[in-house]
């Protein structure tokens, strides 16, 4: 499997984080940022992190279906994450949530057609003071309105457009 | 960076005395007040003294349990061959919990000299943070951070020519909060699904690798520099008695000035209220409170004039937890909040062991209906019973931590169950709480 200059260095990063002989440590981390570049974790990168790690393809593979970050499929290149946890509930995330589905056209881990945005409704994500709280990939926002959020999700949009 | 919230008058910044600084996270802020002296105070401290004074300090592990800290590290067999190891919990994800997120953003050279100072008082020379994967910018600020640390020499080899060797890592998690209990962490780090080990062995024992590991929360570690420059019993002094220190509380719900406050350990959940927090949202009356996140027995209105420390919540049978105080008001449905919570557990389960597999999906399933209007009077007496047949059935806490709220929600509220039932709607729904503007 060919990786980028990035992620190779990435990778290298990570197996040089473990003792020798411990490099399965280094399974998460790497199916974690493979998937970041790759979109989501494909039967050739279980089988490449198995080849750096030293492990059988299975025991990487009984890995991915534990951990709610780790996707087979591709998810949209905006993944609108939706927290309706107890403190985002108690102000409105619930509703948010519904808002959201409603404005982009999809529901729970569903895709956009164009590729673009998917959603999920998501456990407590750390924002429980700054709540209702959403994140877009790894970017957190605080304090989401319905207004507030079209305005995040039309401004992605144009984003998109421009590139 | 801008603070996320207002600070409080009421507040005693201790361990959160750099957030307002300009670049707070970089090692020429953190050099530049008091950072890295407490480390150089430790090495001319023997093991045992470091240990004494941590103990003397009264801090107790700010992931949720409260075990003493001083004492876990006192755990750890220092005269073993094998490595030794120093565990970050930077997992952060009981619902209401959000200030190791500021920990590690506003001070991360705070984080890594709590390390060091563990790694001295039990002869560790390796370390690791294990972060969630949700807090992916948090990583890239810890790797700066462990980078700068590197840069300056104070971590490596032979640091600053004292002959101590510590080295750290960031470590990043996939989402799961099972993970964020010790054994599981550890299972996790290794690679694998995070399913919980058999205890004991207790980490001091056999924790990373087998090896004798310290693993303590975010906050735990963050704690540890002030107190070697303070000196333990003028840390103590800060809070209550066996309650040493300051604590970061995590203020959210229907409250006007939600926010991370560090306040002395034992200050009064009312005043935090409203005094700190800027009382409840629109004149609302105050109906109930998680005290340290989602896995906490809930408190009734008249029970919250308590002194937030870990004995004087334990003594009105909740628990002080993570920090997270989650605040509701007279228009919460209570049936509603169960729910929500039962939901989380159930889809955090990790299916090892049965009572906690099942249980939390049956009651799921139970206070879905229930809130749809589906229950009968005598099953709410069996949310109840099916909660407490996990109680101490499984191997971790995660059982636990589902039933006893739910057993709370529904002795302590059981006129909103009641008013559920035979096919009415929620009295409370038609009352939606987003705010517009």
């Amino acid at each position: 499997m060919t990786l980028s200059p990035q992620l190779e260095a990435r990778f290298q990063k990570i197996l040089s984080s473990y003792p020798r002989g411990r490099e399965r440590s280094a399974v998460i981390p790497m199916l974690m940022y493979a998937q970041d570049e790759i979109g989501s974790i494909t039967q050739e990168l279980i089988e490449e992190v198995a080849h750096r790690t030293g492990i059988k393809p299975l025991q990487v593979d009984e890995v991915i279906g534990y951990y709610s970050m780790m996707h087979r499929k591709p998810l949209g290149k905006y993944h609108v994450q939706v927290c309706t946890n107890i403190s985002c509930l108690l102000v409105g995330g619930e509703e948010l949530y519904h808002h959201a589905c409603k404005k982009l056209g999809i529901g729970h881990k569903e895709v956009t057609e164009d590729g673009l945005f998917s959603v999920e409704e998501v456990e407590c994500m750390g924002a429980c003071s700054w709540a209702p709280a959403i994140q877009v990939n790894y970017d957190f926002h605080h304090f989401v309105t319905p207004e507030r959020f079209d305005k995040l999700i039309d401004e992605l949009r144009k984003t998109r457009g421009l590139e | 960076m801008p603070l996320y919230n207002e600070p409080n008058p009421l507040e005693v910044r201790i361990l959160s005395k750099r957030f307002s600084l300009p670049n707070s996270a970089s090692i020429d802020t953190y050099l530049a007040t008091e950072g890295y002296q407490a480390w150089r105070k430790a090495i001319g401290m023997t093991q045992d003294a470091i240990i004494n004074e941590v103990k003397a300090s009264n801090l107790r592990g700010r992931g949720g349990a409260g075990f003493p800290t001083g004492l876990k590290w006192s755990f750890v067999p220092r005269n073993s061959p094998k490595p030794k190891y120093i565990m970050v919990n930077a997992d952060e994800s009981e619902p209401g919990t959000c200030k190791d997120r500021l920990l590690i953003e506003y001070d991360p050279h705070q984080l890594i000299e709590g390390m060091m100072i563990a790694g001295l008082a039990v002869g560790s020379q390796a370390g690791y943070v294990y972060i969630r994967g949700e807090y992916r910018y948090l990583i890239d600020i810890m790797e700066r951070a462990i980078d700068e640390a590197y840069e300056r020499g104070y971590l490596g080899d032979n640091i600053q020519g004292t002959g101590f060797t510590f080295h750290v890592r960031a470590h990043t998690g996939a989402g799961a909060y099972e993970c964020g209990e010790e054994s599981a962490l550890m299972e996790s780090f290794e690679g694998k699904r995070g399913v919980p080990r058999i205890r004991p062995p207790f980490p001091a024992v056999a924790g990373v690798y087998q090896c004798p590991t310290v693993l303590n929360n975010v906050e735990t570690f963050c704690s540890v520099p002030s107190i070697i420059l303070m000196g333990g019993a003028n840390w103590a002094g800060l809070g209550t008695p066996k309650n040493g220190g300051t604590r970061l509380f995590c203020l959210s719900g229907h409250i006007n000035k939600p926010g991370v406050y560090e306040l002395p350990m034992g200050f009064n959940l009312l005043r935090m209220i409203n005094e700190v927090g800027g009382g409840m949202r629109d004149g609302k009356k105050l109906k109930a409170v998680i005290p340290g996140g989602s896995s906490c027995p809930v408190l009734k209105a008249d029970e919250c004039d308590v002194a937030m420390d870990y004995d004087s919540v334990a003594a009105i049978k909740s628990m002080l937890g993570s920090g997270g105080v989650v605040v509701m008001d007279e228009d919460t449905c209570m049936v509603k909040a169960a729910q929500r919570i039962m939901k989380f557990y159930a889809h955090e389960s990790c299916g090892w062991c049965i009572p906690c597999r099942e249980g939390t999906t049956w009651l799921k399933k139970m206070l879905d209906r229930f809130h749809a209007g589906g229950g009968r009077r005598e099953e709410i007496q069996m949310i109840g019973d099916l909660s407490k047949n996990i109680l101490g059935r499984t191997f971790c806490p995660l059982g636990d931590a589902a039933a006893m709220p739910t057993i709370s929600f529904v002795e302590k509220f059981y006129d909103d169950f009641a008013a559920h039932l035979d096919g009415k709607p929620c009295p409370y729904e038609a009352k939606s709480r987003l705010v517009t503007a």
